[in-house]
Protein backbone atom coordinates (compact mmCIF):
# COMPACT_ATOMS: atom_id res chain seq x y z
CA UNK A 1 0.00 0.00 0.00
CA UNK A 2 1.13 3.75 -1.02
CA UNK A 3 0.30 7.06 -0.51
CA UNK A 4 3.18 8.12 -2.10
CA UNK A 5 2.11 7.85 -5.59
CA UNK A 6 5.21 9.46 -7.94
CA UNK A 7 7.39 7.50 -5.43
CA UNK A 8 5.57 4.31 -6.19
CA UNK A 9 5.45 4.62 -10.02
CA UNK A 10 8.88 5.40 -9.77
CA UNK A 11 10.24 2.19 -7.82
CA UNK A 12 7.41 0.28 -9.97
CA UNK A 13 6.84 -2.75 -7.20
CA UNK A 14 4.72 -6.07 -9.14
CA UNK A 15 1.59 -4.26 -7.65
CA UNK A 16 -0.01 -1.23 -5.39
CA UNK A 17 -2.74 -0.22 -3.75
CA UNK A 18 -2.34 3.84 -3.53
CA UNK A 19 -4.53 5.90 -0.97
CA UNK A 20 -4.73 9.63 -1.17
CA UNK A 21 -3.87 10.43 2.43
CA UNK A 22 -1.72 12.34 4.27
CA UNK A 23 1.97 10.25 5.04
CA UNK A 24 1.62 8.90 7.80
CA UNK A 25 -1.86 6.57 7.19
CA UNK A 26 -0.87 4.45 4.37
CA UNK A 27 -3.25 1.83 5.96
CA UNK A 28 -6.16 4.55 7.20
CA UNK A 29 -6.91 7.06 9.85
CA UNK A 30 -6.33 6.51 13.59
CA UNK A 31 -8.81 4.82 15.96
CA UNK A 32 -11.17 3.55 13.29
CA UNK A 33 -11.01 -0.13 13.07
CA UNK A 34 -13.89 -1.03 10.42
CA UNK A 35 -12.42 1.86 8.17
CA UNK A 36 -9.12 0.42 8.41
CA UNK A 37 -10.22 -2.83 7.55
CA UNK A 38 -12.61 -1.91 4.93
CA UNK A 39 -9.54 -0.28 3.19
CA UNK A 40 -7.25 -3.20 3.86
CA UNK A 41 -9.44 -5.49 2.57
CA UNK A 42 -10.06 -3.61 -0.68
CA UNK A 43 -6.22 -2.93 -1.19
CA UNK A 44 -5.30 -6.87 -0.67
CA UNK A 45 -7.82 -7.33 -3.15
CA UNK A 46 -5.06 -6.15 -5.45
CA UNK A 47 -3.85 -9.37 -5.50
CA UNK A 48 -6.83 -11.04 -7.13
CA UNK A 49 -7.55 -7.88 -9.74
CA UNK A 50 -4.91 -6.84 -10.82
CA UNK A 51 -2.57 -8.65 -13.69
CA UNK A 52 -0.07 -6.90 -15.09
CA UNK A 53 3.16 -6.41 -13.33
CA UNK A 54 3.45 -2.19 -12.26
CA UNK A 55 -0.58 -1.74 -12.09
CA UNK A 56 -1.70 0.22 -9.27
CA UNK A 57 -5.29 -0.35 -7.68
CA UNK A 58 -6.17 3.18 -6.49
CA UNK A 59 -8.67 3.05 -3.58
CA UNK A 60 -11.20 5.32 -3.77
CA UNK A 61 -11.39 6.89 -0.32
CA UNK A 62 -11.08 10.49 0.93
CA UNK A 63 -9.61 12.27 3.64
CA UNK A 64 -11.71 15.06 4.37
CA UNK A 65 -14.24 17.35 2.44
CA UNK A 66 -11.35 20.50 2.28
CA UNK A 67 -8.12 19.22 0.84
CA UNK A 68 -6.25 22.14 2.82
CA UNK A 69 -3.99 18.91 3.89
CA UNK A 70 -1.96 18.90 0.52
CA UNK A 71 -1.05 22.25 0.89
CA UNK A 72 2.27 22.09 2.91
CA UNK A 73 2.78 18.21 2.59
CA UNK A 74 6.55 18.45 3.53
CA UNK A 75 6.37 20.79 6.48
CA UNK A 76 3.71 18.67 7.96
CA UNK A 77 5.94 15.71 7.21
CA UNK A 78 8.83 17.06 8.55
CA UNK A 79 8.17 19.42 11.75
CA UNK A 80 4.08 18.27 12.40
CA UNK A 81 2.65 20.80 11.65
CA UNK A 82 3.21 24.76 10.12
CA UNK A 83 5.09 26.62 8.19
CA UNK A 84 8.94 25.55 7.03
CA UNK A 85 11.44 27.55 8.24
CA UNK A 86 14.82 27.43 6.24
CA UNK A 87 15.53 23.94 6.92
CA UNK A 88 12.73 22.43 8.80
CA UNK A 89 13.85 19.02 8.66
CA UNK A 90 14.48 16.89 11.64
CA UNK A 91 18.57 16.27 12.57
CA UNK A 92 19.73 13.13 11.30
CA UNK A 93 20.70 11.79 14.91
CA UNK A 94 22.39 8.78 15.20
CA UNK A 95 21.29 7.22 18.76
CA UNK A 96 18.52 5.73 18.87
CA UNK A 97 15.17 8.00 19.15
CA UNK A 98 12.91 5.94 21.54
CA UNK A 99 9.42 7.21 21.63
CA UNK A 100 9.66 7.28 25.76
CA UNK A 101 12.60 7.56 27.71
CA UNK A 102 11.31 3.98 29.41
CA UNK A 103 11.54 2.39 26.43
CA UNK A 104 15.54 3.02 26.53
CA UNK A 105 15.81 1.63 30.37
CA UNK A 106 13.52 -1.45 29.15
CA UNK A 107 15.44 -1.83 25.76
CA UNK A 108 19.18 -1.62 27.84
CA UNK A 109 17.88 -4.24 30.72
CA UNK A 110 16.23 -6.64 27.71
CA UNK A 111 19.75 -6.18 26.52
CA UNK A 112 22.19 -6.65 29.41
CA UNK A 113 22.91 -9.96 28.43
CA UNK A 114 23.78 -9.59 25.10
CA UNK A 115 21.79 -9.26 21.20
CA UNK A 116 17.69 -9.87 21.81
CA UNK A 117 18.12 -11.79 17.78
CA UNK A 118 15.08 -9.43 16.92
CA UNK A 119 16.77 -6.07 17.06
CA UNK A 120 19.30 -7.22 13.88
CA UNK A 121 21.69 -4.32 13.05
CA UNK A 122 21.33 -2.79 15.97
CA UNK A 123 23.02 -4.73 18.50
CA UNK B 1 -24.58 20.79 -9.31
CA UNK B 2 -21.42 20.58 -11.10
CA UNK B 3 -18.75 17.81 -9.80
CA UNK B 4 -15.86 18.82 -7.53
CA UNK B 5 -12.76 18.11 -9.19
CA UNK B 6 -10.70 15.36 -7.62
CA UNK B 7 -7.33 17.35 -6.41
CA UNK B 8 -4.25 15.54 -7.93
CA UNK B 9 -2.30 13.67 -5.74
CA UNK B 10 1.17 15.36 -4.02
CA UNK B 11 3.95 15.07 -5.93
CA UNK B 12 6.66 13.68 -3.23
CA UNK B 13 9.35 13.59 -5.41
CA UNK B 14 8.79 17.22 -6.95
CA UNK B 15 8.01 18.35 -3.43
CA UNK B 16 11.40 17.12 -1.71
CA UNK B 17 13.25 18.67 -4.92
CA UNK B 18 12.12 22.06 -4.21
CA UNK B 19 12.91 21.54 -0.50
CA UNK B 20 16.22 20.48 -1.52
CA UNK B 21 16.61 23.05 -3.90
CA UNK B 22 15.51 25.90 -1.57
CA UNK B 23 18.49 25.09 0.74
CA UNK B 24 20.84 24.58 -1.91
CA UNK B 25 21.62 21.24 -1.76
CA UNK B 26 21.56 18.77 -5.23
CA UNK B 27 18.86 17.44 -5.97
CA UNK B 28 17.67 13.71 -4.44
CA UNK B 29 18.57 11.23 -6.48
CA UNK B 30 15.06 8.77 -5.91
CA UNK B 31 15.12 5.16 -7.11
CA UNK B 32 14.00 4.69 -10.39
CA UNK B 33 13.48 0.77 -11.54
CA UNK B 34 13.84 0.27 -15.35
CA UNK B 35 12.14 -2.60 -17.26
CA UNK B 36 8.97 -4.24 -16.21
CA UNK B 37 8.50 -5.41 -12.90
CA UNK B 38 9.36 -8.78 -11.73
CA UNK B 39 5.74 -10.85 -11.38
CA UNK B 40 5.09 -14.06 -9.40
CA UNK B 41 1.21 -15.15 -10.04
CA UNK B 42 -0.49 -15.55 -6.71
CA UNK B 43 -1.38 -18.75 -5.85
CA UNK B 44 -3.65 -18.98 -3.16
CA UNK B 45 -7.28 -17.35 -2.45
CA UNK B 46 -6.75 -14.89 -0.10
CA UNK B 47 -9.58 -16.51 1.98
CA UNK B 48 -6.74 -19.52 2.61
CA UNK B 49 -3.40 -17.11 2.46
CA UNK B 50 -0.97 -16.34 4.35
CA UNK B 51 0.51 -12.69 4.50
CA UNK B 52 4.18 -11.11 5.76
CA UNK B 53 3.58 -7.87 6.63
CA UNK B 54 6.49 -5.41 6.20
CA UNK B 55 6.65 -1.77 7.11
CA UNK B 56 9.01 1.42 6.86
CA UNK B 57 7.49 3.51 9.43
CA UNK B 58 9.57 2.96 12.32
CA UNK B 59 7.74 0.99 14.62
CA UNK B 60 9.58 -1.11 17.10
CA UNK B 61 8.55 -3.35 20.14
CA UNK B 62 8.62 -2.19 23.88
CA UNK B 63 12.34 -3.52 24.93
CA UNK B 64 13.42 -3.36 21.46
CA UNK B 65 16.08 -0.46 20.16
CA UNK B 66 14.72 2.00 18.85
CA UNK B 67 16.18 3.30 15.05
CA UNK B 68 18.23 6.05 14.70
CA UNK B 69 17.79 8.91 12.18
CA UNK B 70 21.24 8.61 10.31
CA UNK B 71 20.86 5.80 7.30
CA UNK B 72 19.46 3.28 9.80
CA UNK B 73 19.38 0.04 7.71
CA UNK B 74 18.55 -2.25 10.78
CA UNK B 75 15.62 -4.20 11.11
CA UNK B 76 12.92 -5.10 14.18
CA UNK B 77 11.58 -8.82 14.12
CA UNK B 78 7.91 -8.35 15.95
CA UNK B 79 6.12 -10.97 17.07
CA UNK B 80 3.02 -10.67 15.32
CA UNK B 81 0.99 -12.09 18.12
CA UNK B 82 2.32 -8.70 20.50
CA UNK B 83 -0.55 -6.35 21.48
CA UNK B 84 -0.31 -3.02 19.59
CA UNK B 85 -0.13 -1.23 22.92
CA UNK B 86 3.46 -2.55 22.61
CA UNK B 87 4.31 -1.52 19.70
CA UNK B 88 6.42 2.07 19.80
CA UNK B 89 6.80 4.49 16.21
CA UNK B 90 9.77 6.47 16.02
CA UNK B 91 10.58 8.50 12.37
CA UNK B 92 12.50 12.07 11.23
CA UNK B 93 10.75 12.22 8.08
CA UNK B 94 6.65 12.15 8.86
CA UNK B 95 4.22 13.61 11.50
CA UNK B 96 3.95 10.27 13.77
CA UNK B 97 1.41 11.33 16.58
CA UNK B 98 -0.97 9.30 14.51
CA UNK B 99 0.93 6.37 14.51
CA UNK B 100 2.05 6.54 18.07
CA UNK B 101 -2.04 7.03 19.02
CA UNK B 102 -2.54 4.48 17.01
CA UNK B 103 -0.09 1.98 15.26
CA UNK B 104 -2.41 0.55 12.91
CA UNK B 105 -2.26 3.32 11.02
CA UNK B 106 1.28 2.61 9.45
CA UNK B 107 1.29 -1.13 11.01
CA UNK B 108 -1.57 -2.75 10.13
CA UNK B 109 -1.76 -5.66 12.72
CA UNK B 110 -4.58 -5.36 14.44
CA UNK B 111 -6.65 -4.76 11.42
CA UNK B 112 -4.85 -8.01 9.55
CA UNK B 113 -6.08 -10.11 12.80
CA UNK B 114 -9.66 -8.65 11.86
CA UNK B 115 -9.42 -10.06 8.45
CA UNK B 116 -8.48 -13.43 9.89
CA UNK B 117 -11.11 -13.64 12.56
CA UNK B 118 -13.65 -12.27 9.66
CA UNK B 119 -12.15 -15.63 7.33
CA UNK B 120 -11.47 -12.61 4.47
CA UNK B 121 -8.03 -13.76 4.95
CA UNK B 122 -6.12 -17.32 5.77
CA UNK B 123 -3.20 -16.12 8.53
CA UNK B 124 -0.56 -13.50 9.29
CA UNK B 125 2.68 -14.72 9.56
CA UNK B 126 4.19 -15.63 12.97
CA UNK B 127 6.74 -12.80 11.90
CA UNK B 128 6.43 -9.56 11.15
CA UNK B 129 9.48 -6.83 9.70
CA UNK B 130 9.98 -3.26 10.75
CA UNK B 131 12.53 -1.08 9.64
CA UNK B 132 13.13 3.43 9.38
CA UNK B 133 12.34 3.89 6.01
CA UNK B 134 14.26 7.06 5.73
CA UNK B 135 17.48 5.84 4.31
CA UNK B 136 19.66 7.92 2.13
CA UNK B 137 21.57 5.57 0.87
CA UNK B 138 19.72 2.97 -1.79
CA UNK B 139 22.74 1.17 -2.45
CA UNK B 140 22.87 0.22 1.48
CA UNK B 141 18.71 -0.75 0.78
CA UNK B 142 19.24 -2.35 -2.37
CA UNK B 143 22.79 -4.59 -1.38
CA UNK B 144 21.87 -4.85 3.00
CA UNK B 145 18.55 -4.44 3.69
CA UNK B 146 16.19 -5.59 1.27
CA UNK B 147 18.43 -8.70 0.54
CA UNK B 148 18.48 -9.83 4.58
CA UNK B 149 14.06 -8.97 4.19
CA UNK B 150 13.75 -11.18 1.43
CA UNK B 151 15.48 -14.15 3.29
CA UNK B 152 13.84 -13.49 6.33
CA UNK B 153 10.12 -13.10 4.80
CA UNK B 154 10.83 -16.01 2.79
CA UNK B 155 11.67 -17.91 5.78
CA UNK B 156 8.18 -17.28 6.97
CA UNK B 157 6.55 -18.98 3.82
CA UNK B 158 3.97 -16.49 2.80
CA UNK B 159 1.65 -16.84 0.38
CA UNK B 160 1.35 -12.93 -0.02
CA UNK B 161 3.40 -10.26 1.27
CA UNK B 162 2.25 -6.96 2.03
CA UNK B 163 4.81 -3.70 2.34
CA UNK B 164 3.41 -0.58 4.31
CA UNK B 165 5.92 2.65 3.08
CA UNK B 166 5.91 5.94 4.84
Amino acid sequence: MTSALSITRSVAPPRAAFLDFPLGHTTGKKNQPEAQKRLLKNALGAFDELQRPGEIKFLNERWSDDETWREKPMAKAETGSGEPKGDFRTPRLETPQYQYPADQKEAEHQHRNGGCGSCVGAE
Amino acid sequence: MTEAKLAEPVDYIAETRATYDSLGYPPYQWVKSEGQPPWTPVQTRLEEASVALIASGGIYQRGQHAFHFKDDASYRVIDTSVSCDDLRVTHFAYDVSDARTDPNVVFPLDTLRSLVAENSLGAITPQAFTFMGGIYSARKVRDELAPALVQRVADQRPDIALLVPV
